[in-house]
């Protein structure tokens, strides 16, 4: 059999909860057994618009959360936005109402072998993954600091009950309504070095994952970051969510970040080649 | 007792237990698709159009949804046929699959290196020769937008496969007659047709005010242009109907690969519709075998072409 998607299966799962969160929905979905094999870092890619929609793809989302309960037996938990057509019908729905989901995706976060000093950047919602992440990194004993930013408060998905493994977080908004005025790297290369950082761990837009990489790198601190790239498939047949990306001997492929990804070496990103021509690989 | 529905088919001399295929381009070479559906319980894999060399592609973004589907903008990105025969196929063979290997060229001359490849392998079903892909960079090396080009790089491959195995030209709707680029590729020797590759499109970005692709121009998938499909296959089936043609555009379900058989299919591809339901083959089938049954059709190959009879 084949390795890859290997452990996603395609279910229909019952919206459990659905409610408004700052700019974010927080949506639990009962996915039965396959909650088992999510791991922080993988992602779910759910059929939106129901039977007669236009809207022919399906939408990835990260896994915020995972939980099983007699209730409700497996149940992940997503944060949205509801920025396009496909997010606002899904935030649109009500509690009980069956969407068709396809889980776990993509490659998880590496956890370490050995106790680490880690620190978690969340970039808006991209802050959602990491709190499940927070959970097992502190069971394996490593020490979890946080670092959220994002253009204004209410784009800072902070919940309390996802703040119990994190020894510390400090939130960045560029419009200094929440926190301090300022962007998630702004003290970053002091709080590496204060707290003795030995491992970042990143998810949210491009652009701040390519400036994390930058300090990371001089740093010499490993870097993993969880990448956002438009996908059609989420299961590696389409070639749509491409990065290039540097192997051992430096040479540049395009790697789909549905199943190579989404959490890649941010060190071997090539950040600066996103959307260029493939001609100078 | 009901005898069950007999789903085989053929194209040209090759034989499949099904007529759903995965479509070049939308399964990769199947090994991801494994997962959700018995790529031994359909037709064949189509794999994904394979070059010479290794190849990167266009630069990101490839993709954009359109109402009822999408635009690809992929620049046949690759590993090159040598890994590509050394890797995929005997995987694809292992898992009992049929495997029909789709190639692409930039030159008439790459079309017969690779059908030179592929000669020495065996177990490959078909080959598909596609000569419409529009993601490359000079329109002019779609070579299916004119009968000269076409028939050119179908001969080439013909000599150097000889008879062995069936060649599939794949041909573009964009043209102003689809028959007479039929006509001229089968004369040039190919055993049958795949109709139809993408539709040429473009969006352009509201926050750029730019062309959004990458590529600026994609290929326009999905039931959007299922019609296209439908009228291309009747046309050419209507003009040739010998000619086994392998029908793909916007099929998303059991009736959707019904209208194409009843146009004059002999075979489907499934490809848009595998992105947004990993498992869509294996539905579509189920479904089209309810369909057939509920017409009163005892197998497939009676419903092909149903469409033109008086």
């Amino acid at each position: 059999m084949s390795t890859i998607n290997k452990a996603a299966t395609q279910v229909d799962a019952t919206i459990i909860a659905n409610k408004r969160i700052g700019a974010y929905h927080q949506i639990i979905l009962s996915v039965g057994e396959a909650v088992r094999h999510c791991r922080p870092g993988n992602f779910i890619a759910i059929q939106v618009g129901g039977d007669s929609s236009r809207m022919v793809l399906r939408r990835a989302f990260a896994i915020s959360r995972t939980s099983e309960t007699a209730q409700f037996g497996g149940t992940v938990e997503l944060i949205v936005a509801p920025h396009g057509s496909g997010s606002r019908w899904l935030c649109a729905q009500s509690e009980g109402v069956e969407v068709n989901v396809v889980t776990p995706l993509g490659k998880a976060f590496g956890i370490p072998v050995e106790p680490a000093n880690a620190l978690l950047i969340g970039g808006g919602y991209g802050s959602a993954p990491l709190f499940g992440l927070a959970d097992v990194l502190k069971s394996r004993g490593c020490k979890v600091d946080m670092i959220l930013g994002a253009s204004n408060g209410s784009k800072i998905y902070a919940p309390m009950e996802g703040k119990r493994s994190v020894n510390s977080l400090k939130i960045f908004t560029e419009d200094g309504s929440m926190g301090e005025s300022g962007r998630v790297t702004s003290q970053l290369s002091q709080i590496v070095a204060e707290r003795d950082i030995e491992i970042i761990y990143s998810c949210g837009p491009m652009a701040m994952l390519k400036a994390i990489t930058e300090i990371a790198d001089q740093l010499g601190v490993m870097h993993q970051a969880s990448v956002e790239e438009s996908m059609a498939c989420g299961i590696g047949i389409c070639m749509t969510c491409v990065l290039p990306v540097k192997d051992e001997d430096g040479a540049i492929s395009m790697l789909r970040s549905c199943i190579d990804g989404p959490v890649m070496d941010g060190s071997k990103v090539c950040w600066d080649l996103v959307g260029k021509s493939t001609e100078s690989f | 007792m009901s005898t069950p529905l007999d789903l085989s088919t053929t194209l040209g001399n090759a034989w499949f237990p099904s007529p759903l295929f995965t479509a070049s381009g939308c399964a990769s070479s199947g090994k991801e698709l494994a997962q959700f559906i018995s790529l031994k319980d359909i037709g064949a894999v189509v794999t994904k159009s394979v070059m010479n060399k290794p190849r990167h592609g266009r630069p990101t973004p490839r993709m954009a949804e359109t109402p009822s589907g999408m635009l690809n903008s992929i620049g046949l990105q690759g590993p090159g046929i040598d890994a590509f025969l050394a890797n995929d196929v005997p995987w694809l063979l292992a898992q009992g699959s049929r495997v029909i290997v789709s190639i692409a060229g930039e030159t008439v001359d790459e079309y017969s290196v690779l059908a030179r490849k592929l000669r020495a392998v065996s177990g490959i079903s078909a080959i598909e020769v596609n000569i419409s892909c529009p993601n490359v960079e000079s329109r002019g090396q779609v070579f299916a937008t004119d009968c000269d080009t076409a028939s050119r790089v179908i001969d080439g491959v013909r000599k150097v496969i000889g008879g062995e195995i069936p060649i599939l030209a794949k041909l573009t709707p964009d043209v102003t007659n689809i028959v007479d680029i039929a006509k001229s590729v089968v004369d040039a020797g190919a055993d049958g047709v795949a109709l139809i590759n993408t539709v040429l499109g473009m969006v352009i970005n509201l926050d750029t005010m730019k062309p959004h692709l990458g590529g600026k121009t994609g290929g326009l998938s999905g039931p959007a242009i299922r019609p296209i499909s439908v009228r291309a296959i009747y046309q050419v089936h209507e003009a040739l109907p010998k000619l086994p043609i392998l029908g793909m555009g916007g099929v998303s379900s059991g009736r959707d690969a019904l209208e194409l058989i009843l146009a004059g299919a002999s075979g489907i591809s499934v490809g848009t519709a595998s992105f947004g339901n990993p498992s869509a083959i294996a539905s579509i089938q189920k479904e089209l075998v309810t369909l057939l049954a509920q017409r009163g059709f005892t197998s497939f190959q009676q419903a092909v072409g149903y469409a033109h009879r008086s």
